[in-house]
């Protein structure tokens, strides 16, 4: 049966979102969908790299306290959960929900979409799409995750599953996928780029009820420390209303709808998803209550040939020192420990630079002129490939402590391995998109 | 009279690979025109030119009164393998709310 409308909420907009306002959501929201987007580009080549170092973990590192919380509201409220925690090992993710349904005693219906590890398909002669070189002048590839759409969602929820975990999938899919289920709508239909854009303006939850938005002196917004997450209301001709749970925090308006629209754009007449190429430059956002938007006016044309890939590789090491000063001539002190470690270091690096935190670390110096800051810090950094220089900035930051400018206070140093993703794009027929059932017992 | 950005506008940033795009959103609507005029592609480059590096395209958006600069080139080398504190480039909406323009 077709329905008039149908709910959603976005519980999380990225991995380490907050846990409670998905709580309130599921609780509250009167939802019959609930999503957590959880998996950015780089978030998936960093989970590929956990299930290579333990095959039954890749999935998101906080699924288990997120469903644990979630699962009794959920199936009591009969709210179906779609996200992308699977990351990059679904059906582990799956089997974990399947053991924690077991322990609380619930009976759980995990419906599974996977399929979007392209890595064993790569052809290493293709050009990415950042640089245009091709694969194989990358050191070591890691993974590679097709974005999948709703054509490999649409199966799942056809399922009478109450969880729909899946693997990478392009953002906006998760939202358009039961619209397109319960509406019925066309798959070429303009229908579908309206239902990205509303797709769009949720998948980063809190960035569109006035989180990320806020700015005290010229929009302010209330209650930022109980901030709510969005809950869409999409109607059978496309419109939506987008709302919070009445009691929490934060706001909705056009100026915050705005921010978010044009968010991660990078072609606002052309916004390609596996599912739609979307025109997002008519659409329509009217205030009509009090955090209470309404939005209309997306546009779309049928879905491209090919999806985009996420390739990941080693980038090398990443090495980092910081080390402060304060009171008088602070920026000068500063500057002189920085051209020290230049001189000593900055040449067996690939990549370095020195930043002064207070003065020049985020916009570079031009913007600062003029600006006196009472305490500066400073912050080194070197980029390689050797594991052996891996620590040598933090070492050099902190032996500033007795061989460098009076006063420094305060050093620490750091050491990441860098994951690199590129993207190259890839013919659809040639990716499978799977789907696996689980049950608890 | 000249009037920094910040005072009439808005705008997030965000990233796709070294690829940064900037939104300017106006308070009052009846400013739209004014942005148009004034916060053109050289103009941005010439304000940021430390750090954007490649090419810059402005959409111009009418029915939302807005516009969009998607900048190439300018994040260090994109978000998961820059040496920059702010690798994502998400601060740099506020660099380009400190341009002035002359409101007259």
């Amino acid at each position: 049966m077709v329905k008039e409308k149908i709910r959603i909420g976005c519980g999380a907009g990225f991995s380490g979102d907050r846990l409670e306002p998905s709580e309130i959501l599921a609780e509250k929201g009167n939802l019959d969908y609930l999503v957590l987007e959880c998996l950015a580009e780089r978030t998936i080549s960093l989970a590929q790299k956990r299930k290579k170092e333990n095959p039954l973990l890749g999935y998101d590192p906080l699924l288990e306290r997120r469903i644990k919380r979630l699962l009794p509201i959920l199936i009591k409220n009969k709210v179906r959960l779609i996200t992308n925690m699977g990351a990059a090992n679904p059906l582990e993710g799956g089997k974990k929900i399947i053991e924690i349904a077991n322990q609380l005693g619930l009976k759980v219906k995990v419906a599974i979409v996977h399929g979007d590890d392209v890595f064993s398909q790569l052809n290493l002669k293709e050009k990415t799409l950042e640089s245009g070189v091709p694969l194989s002048s990358y050191s070591s590839i890691v993974s590679a995750n097709a974005y999948l759409g709703i054509d490999a969602i649409l199966p799942a929820l056809e399922t009478d599953a109450d969880i729909i975990l899946t693997g990478r999938v392009a953002d906006p899919s998760l939202f358009l996928a039961p619209m397109v289920k319960e509406f019925d709508w066309d798959l070429n239909s303009s229908l579908l780029g309206q239902g990205t854009v509303l797709g769009h303006l949720m998948e980063c939850a809190g960035q569109i009820t006035g989180g990320y938005f806020a700015d005290p002196v010229v929009k302010p917004v209330p209650d930022m420390d109980i901030l709510g997450h969005p809950i869409l209301e999409v109607s059978k001709d496309g419109t939506g209303i987008i709302s919070k749970v009445d009691g929490t925090g934060g706001l909705i308006t056009t100026q915050t709808a705005k921010e978010q629209l044009l968010y991660e754009v990078l072609d606002p007449f052309a916004y390609y998803t596996p599912d739609v190429i979307a025109d997002f430059s008519k659409v329509q956002i009217e205030e009509i209550g009090k955090n209470l938007i309404r939005i209309s006016g997306g546009n779309g044309k049928p879905a491209p040939q090919t999806l985009k890939v996420s390739v990941g590789y080693e980038a090398g090491y990443l090495s980092e020192g910081e080390i402060s000063y304060a009171g008088a001539n602070a920026k000068e002190r500063a500057i002189l420990a920085g051209e020290i470690i230049e001189k000593r270091i900055s040449k067996v690096f690939d990549e370095f630079r020195v930043d002064y935190i207070g003065i020049s670390s985020l916009h570079g110096l031009e913007l600062s002129k003029g600006y006196t800051p009472y305490e500066v810090r400073l912050r080194v950094a070197g980029k390689t490939l050797n594991p052996a220089l891996s620590t040598l900035v933090g070492e050099e930051v902190e032996a500033l402590y007795t061989n460098g400018p009076a006063g420094g206070g305060g050093a620490r140093k750091y050491t990441h391995q860098l994951m690199g993703v590129v993207s190259i794009l890839m013919d659809r027929d040639l990716i499978t998109p799977k789907l696996t059932l689980l049950e608890s017992t | 009279m000249k009037t920094k950005l910040s005072k009439i506008a808005h705008g997030r940033a965000g990233d796709k690979g070294n690829t940064l795009l900037l939104s300017l959103i106006p308070y009052d609507p009846l400013n739209f025109e004014k942005l148009v005029k004034n916060v053109t592609e050289e103009r941005v480059k010439a304000h940021l030119s430390h750090q954007l590096k490649g090419e810059i395209k402005r959409f111009v958006l009418p029915e939302l009164k807005a516009i969009q600069f998607i900048c190439q080139d300018s994040l260090g080398t994109g978000v998961t393998t820059s040496i920059a504190i702010d690798t994502h480039g998400k601060s740099l909406s506020y660099a380009l709310l400190e341009m002035e323009i002359d409101l007259n």
